[in-house]
């Protein structure tokens, strides 16, 4: 078996006095989608910093192998910039400018923002915007995603249909991924395996793997099986007597 | 998408409109004789007393000697102070310990300069630059440190993951991210030094719109002080309408929009 392009290993963090991490390890397969749920506050997003390396851990150690892009909670398109500008952002590393336009124009059309590379974020909604984002982490060569709360912004409606877009994205453009979400449906609908943090210090409490092909339907039973096993390991529903998938 | 407010051809009228109606209440007043003709000069005295400096030309050089001044004193006090700004924007410590001193002087007039000016600086062009540098410079260190302080951080982040060097930081995140806003500052700051230029003038000049008004009240022509005000805050305007243009640039207008 490969390496795990994502290895967290035995990691503490501490802020001054308070410890955010206790002991932490995690090891992420090759191609593996993996959902980090938890209670707020509890260090989901510092898991993420310290993936990408951004955050040293204060004991511990964190490898990863391959090249990570982020995509962070809150609007990060650069708004002084274009549609293409920023999706261009992310093939820097090419030299070649037709190769570059090349990948520019698939990439616009796996998102169906074809006739939008001259329009500034300020002009397109909240989803083409998170579309827009994803496409800048997810174009040239990358292999590692990591998503912090990436549709939290969104209404309802729009937060399913990204799912699904997300799903769609990454048929085409298969990426290791490590996603941070309260959303406990969100990572059960994409997930091949949901993580539950503890409280601060936060410790993997329990993981979940969901033996199901991706994309998925959200009402899928062994979707709505995770979601039930998550809320009832977080206290938030009652353990049934008759599982939910015979 | 785009959010356009569309100004109908109506409503551009309608400044028009309130002019007219000022003008007619002027007219009014003065053949009303409030006031007396010498202290209330008409309309029409003011349009005579505009065709006569005119073809002295001495309007016209008054009103380059102030652009001069303004233009030239509001230009150091932008390629210094946005500088300035964005250096104590990016450093915390100097910033705490240079803001107050920056603030005390922003707060202080320009005008209580005038006397020094003149002292180090003479007659002439000198030292209204001075007081117009000192009237834009802190301003525009302030709004500079206040935008660089606004940036929020996800972009750095962003600039850090997709591998800018320092100048590409600079040059693609930092200014375009602060520009909105101190054009904002810019605009605020011009009608700021074309303020001081006028009142500089009056103590510290030999020429100008300040100085001619100064004269033309010494020689109790207030229609011509009336011309001199009239020019005055129409160019103003223009200043004002120039650097507004600056607003509508696709890579500045997110700033003013929402």
């Amino acid at each position: 078996m490969k390496d795990s392009p994502l290895v967290v290993d035995n990691v503490s963090v501490n802020f001054g006095s308070i410890a955010v991490f206790e002991h932490v390890s995690l090891s992420i397969d090759e191609g593996e989608f993996v959902a980090v749920v938890g209670p707020s506050g509890c260090g989901k997003t510092t898991l993420l910093n310290l993936l990408s390396q951004f955050l040293r851990p204060s004991s511990g150690s964190v490898r990863s192998a391959g090249r990570i892009r982020m995509v962070y909670q809150h609007d990060s398109l650069l708004p002084w910039q274009t549609v293409r500008e920023n999706i261009l952002l992310g093939l820097r590393d090419i030299k070649d400018e037709s190769e570059r336009n090349q990948q520019l124009v698939e990439m616009l059309g796996l998102i169906k923002l074809e006739g939008f590379a001259d329009h500034y974020p300020h002009q397109l909604s909240g989803g083409m915007r998170q579309r827009v984002e994803l496409a800048r982490a997810l174009i040239g060569n990358t292999e590692i995603l990591l998503l912090d709360e990436p549709f939290s912004s969104l209404d309802y409606l729009s937060r399913i249909r990204m799912r699904n877009e997300l799903a769609r994205m990454l048929m085409q453009l298969p990426r290791t991924v490590v996603l941070v979400t309260h959303d406990i449906e969100e990572a059960a609908q994409l997930a091949d395996r949901v993580i539950v943090l503890s409280e601060r210090p936060a410790r993997v409490r329990s993981e979940f793997r969901v033996d199901l092909e991706r994309p998925r339907e959200l009402t899928d039973p062994k979707v709505v099986a995770t979601v039930h096993q998550v809320l009832s390991e977080l206290g938030l529903e009652h353990e049934r007597r008759q599982p939910v998938v015979a | 998408m785009v959010s356009e407010k569309p100004v109908s051809s109506k409503e551009r009228i309608l400044p028009l409109v309130v002019l007219l109606v000022a003008v007619l209440i002027w007219m009014a007043v003065s053949a009303l004789r409030i006031f007396p003709e010498s202290v209330f000069p008409s309309p029409l005295d003011v349009a005579n007393g505009f065709v006569e400096e005119l073809r002295a030309g001495r309007l016209w050089d008054d009103v380059v000697a102030s652009l001069f001044r303004v233009t030239t004193g509001f230009a150091l006090a932008a390629f210094t102070g946005i500088p300035v700004g964005l250096w104590l924007g990016h450093h915390a410590r100097t910033r705490t310990a240079f803001l107050p001193l920056i603030n005390f002087f922003r707060s202080l007039s320009p005008l209580a300069w005038i006397p020094f000016a003149i002292l180090w600086f003479g007659v002439g062009d000198l030292p209204t630059v001075f007081l117009i540098f000192m009237a834009s410079f802190f301003p525009l260190v302030l709004a500079t440190v206040a935008a660089v302080e606004n940036i929020p951080s996800v972009y750095f982040r962003i600039a850090h993951d997709y591998g800018f060097n320092t100048l590409e930081t600079l040059t693609r995140v930092t200014l375009p991210a602060i520009a909105p806003q101190v054009i904002t500052a810019l605009r605020v700051t011009a009608g700021l030094a074309w303020l001081v230029v006028v009142a500089a003038e009056m103590i510290a000049g030999h020429a100008g719109l300040g100085f001619a008004i100064w004269d033309a009240r010494n020689g109790l022509r207030m229609d011509l002080l009336v011309c001199g005000m009239i020019v005055i805050g129409v160019i103003g305007i223009v200043i004002d309408r120039i650097l507004f243009q600056l607003t509508k640039i696709p890579s500045i207008r997110w700033g003013y929009e929402r």
